[in-house]
């Protein structure tokens, strides 16, 4: 990438074939190319490794480093004392990786020695609750769960409840994966929020992400922001050979950062999203 | 902004009427726009870059700047490419001479591959078969229950000797899972296995080693139809990794232009057998070449 000699028109296609590869998407390429070309210009930049710095730059600039990134999972006030937990919403499309995510930051949690109550609000998937409860023994967090069929409000509710009056630092409230463009699975969700907010304030939603995801990402973001309020993305399955460029968009569309990368399947697989190192992978 | 292609080629075009041939300033004004809408479905940049190639060169011919409305007329063209590399014809599933006929599915975390063994299930016995689902996700949380629950729905055998969550050897249940169907008659074998990733090289081994295992008939290569640029990298990592005889497209029910259709069909080869679009196991199709052209030219 902009190796060898003078920034010809062949430099140029590498650098837009590179954001292309990472699921950028066409308009944001183009913006950032000419982004680019601007600050080459105004900076006399001569070689090839400047123009490297500064698209590394432009692209970290792009992902507004500035933003506060901490997950809201710590309770208001003392739970053992009337407190409240914190609680966390984990809502996306169908396999993107929710209940792995719900498990590891559980994990966290645990590791940080909070105690951590997990709603199975998915009563829908084949064995998606069974799959909750064993990432709760894994981690040591107990699982509330409803039969297969039942109101995922409900659930979440009694999760919530469950929680508050056992006094835990932090409720994770796992969903099914639905598809943005399903108006009746959408509505459930926004129903399961507000619900939870009959118990306690809903701290954080989370919006996962898979990063083998194109273009659709940006619609599921904008569909799912409107109907609860995604209050921080978690982008999935880093590990793999996909980028993830796809965010880029999700964040300056739906001003909301993207928090935490997932990293594999194991229960410390999750990681705190950082610009800098994002953007170095995806120049690879 | 233009939401089809066709909307954005006539206003690109719009002044042509009438003119004998389209300038090249004409034709790389409209391939500039295909590539976009291309890009904007999710269509890999080689594949793009290829398929731009080969509709220029059509697009200089007397089929377009003798139609009354080039635009309809390059519309038709990037029409009639698209199906013709989706694949015409629709293949239908080899069936084993010697039953049982084994199906083995294959793919990314999460693509779809444990609801497609139920929903192939049900189909299968819906035609008169009699499938056995063979459980070889051992590493998943619960993959095993996952699959016997779908088995259940759909009213079939579902071996599962082993109890999974990093428990038992996927191999050696492959393998046992093709003794049982000849035990018990069973005449087609579905065989779920664990997600993973093209760069794992020791799943990839694990994949290979049960594909040795059960000789399968067909190895499905599972892909959502979400994913983006990462398709051609993912479906080449498991062609040379497992090797694989067809492609399903999940999650087809949602708004996704599905480029990836295109991509992993012209990247290796392997015809696109079937569509599943839905979480209920009859949300489930053979694959229709035309009507995913259109779905990626936002027709
Ligand atoms: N490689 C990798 N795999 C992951 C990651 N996160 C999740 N997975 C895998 O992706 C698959 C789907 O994960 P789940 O947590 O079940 O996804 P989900 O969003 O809860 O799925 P549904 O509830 O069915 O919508 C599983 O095989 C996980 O092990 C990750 O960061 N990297
Ligand atoms: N909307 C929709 N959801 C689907 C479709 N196929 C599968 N799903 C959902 O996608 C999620 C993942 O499906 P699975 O069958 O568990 O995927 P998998 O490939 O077996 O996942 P791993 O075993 O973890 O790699 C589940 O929530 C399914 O219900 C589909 O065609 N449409
Ligand atoms: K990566
Ligand atoms: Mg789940
Ligand atoms: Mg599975």
């Amino acid at each position: 990438l902009l190796g060898g000699g003078d920034l010809d028109e062949e430099s140029w296609t590498d650098v837009e074939d590179t954001l292309l590869l990472a699921d950028l998407g066409a308009a944001t390429t183009a913006e950032i190319v000419e982004k680019l070309r601007g600050e080459i210009v105004t900076r006399g930049v001569r070689n090839p490794e400047q123009a490297r710095a500064l698209l590394r730059e432009v692209l970290v600039e792009a992902l507004h480093p500035a933003m506060p990134r901490a997950v809201r999972a710590l309770p208001h006030g003392d739970p053992a004392n009337g407190g409240k937990p914190a609680v966390v919403l984990v809502v996306g499309v169908n396999g993107t990786g929710k209940t792995t995510t719900t498990g590891k930051l559980a994990r966290v949690l645990v590791a940080d020695g909070r105690t951590v109550l997990l709603g199975a609000a998915d009563t829908f998937r084949a064995a998606a609750a069974e799959q909750l409860a064993t990432w709760g023994s894994r981690v040591g967090a107990e699982v509330v769960r409803g039969n297969e069929g039942a109101d995922p409000a409900a659930v979440a509710f009694d999760a919530v409840k469950r929680g508050v009056v056992a006094g835990v630092d932090t409720v994770l409230v796992d969903t099914a994966g639905r598809l943005h463009t399903k108006t009746g699975l959408m509505d459930e969700l926004g129903k399961v929020k507000r619900v939870v907010e009959k118990q306690a304030e809903v701290d954080e939603v989370l919006l996962v992400l898979d990063a083998t995801t194109g273009q659709n990402g940006l619609t599921q973001a904008r569909v799912f922001s409107e109907v609860v309020d995604v209050t921080g993305i978690v982008l999935t399955k880093l590990d793999g050979t996909a980028k993830g460029g796809i965010v880029f968009q999700v964040q300056r569309e739906l001003g909301v950062p993207v928090k935490l990368v997932g990293l594999g399947e194991g229960p410390d697989d999750l990681a705190p999203f950082e610009p800098g190192a994002f953007v170095d992978a995806l120049l690879g | 902004m233009f939401d089809t292609l066709s909307d954005r080629l006539t206003s690109v075009l719009q002044n042509l009427r009438g003119k004998g041939r389209l300038s090249d300033a004409d034709i790389d004004a409209t391939c500039r726009e295909i590539r976009i809408a291309l890009l904007e479905a999710d269509v890999a940049l080689p594949v793009v870059k290829s398929f731009i190639a080969g509709i220029k060169e059509r697009a200089k011919g007397s089929e377009v700047s003798q139609a009354l409305n080039p635009a309809q007329q390059v519309v038709k063209i990037v029409n009639e490419e698209l199906v013709n590399i989706l694949g015409g014809e629709t293949r239908r599933l080899n069936l084993a001479k010697n039953p049982p006929t084994v199906i083995m599915l294959a793919g990314l975390q999460g693509a779809g591959k444990t609801t497609l063994a139920g929903k192939l299930a049900k189909w299968l016995r819906g035609q008169g078969h009699a499938p056995l689902l063979v459980a070889c996700d051992l590493q998943r949380p619960n993959a095993v229950t996952q699959l016997q629950v779908v088995g259940e729905r759909a009213g079939v055998t579902v071996f599962a000797p082993e109890p999974g969550n990093g428990v038992g050897d996927p191999v050696d249940v492959a393998r046992r899972g093709i003794e049982e169907a000849r035990r018990a008659q069973h005449d087609v074998v579905v065989v779920d296995t664990a997600g993973r990733l093209g760069v794992d090289e020791e799943m990839m081994r694990q994949a290979a080693d049960i594909r040795t295992a059960v000789q399968p008939d067909e190895v499905l290569f599972v892909v959502d139809a979400m994913i983006g640029q990462d398709a051609v990298t993912t479906a080449e990592a498991f062609r040379d990794g497992v090797g694989f005889t067809g492609v399903v497209l999940t999650k087809l029910d949602g708004d996704a232009r599905g480029g990836a259709a295109l991509s992993v069909r012209e990247v290796t080869g392997q015809p696109i057998m079937f569509a599943s679009n839905g979480e209920k196991l009859e949300d489930f199709d053979v694959f229709h070449p035309d009507r995913m052209a259109s779905r990626i030219l936002g027709m």
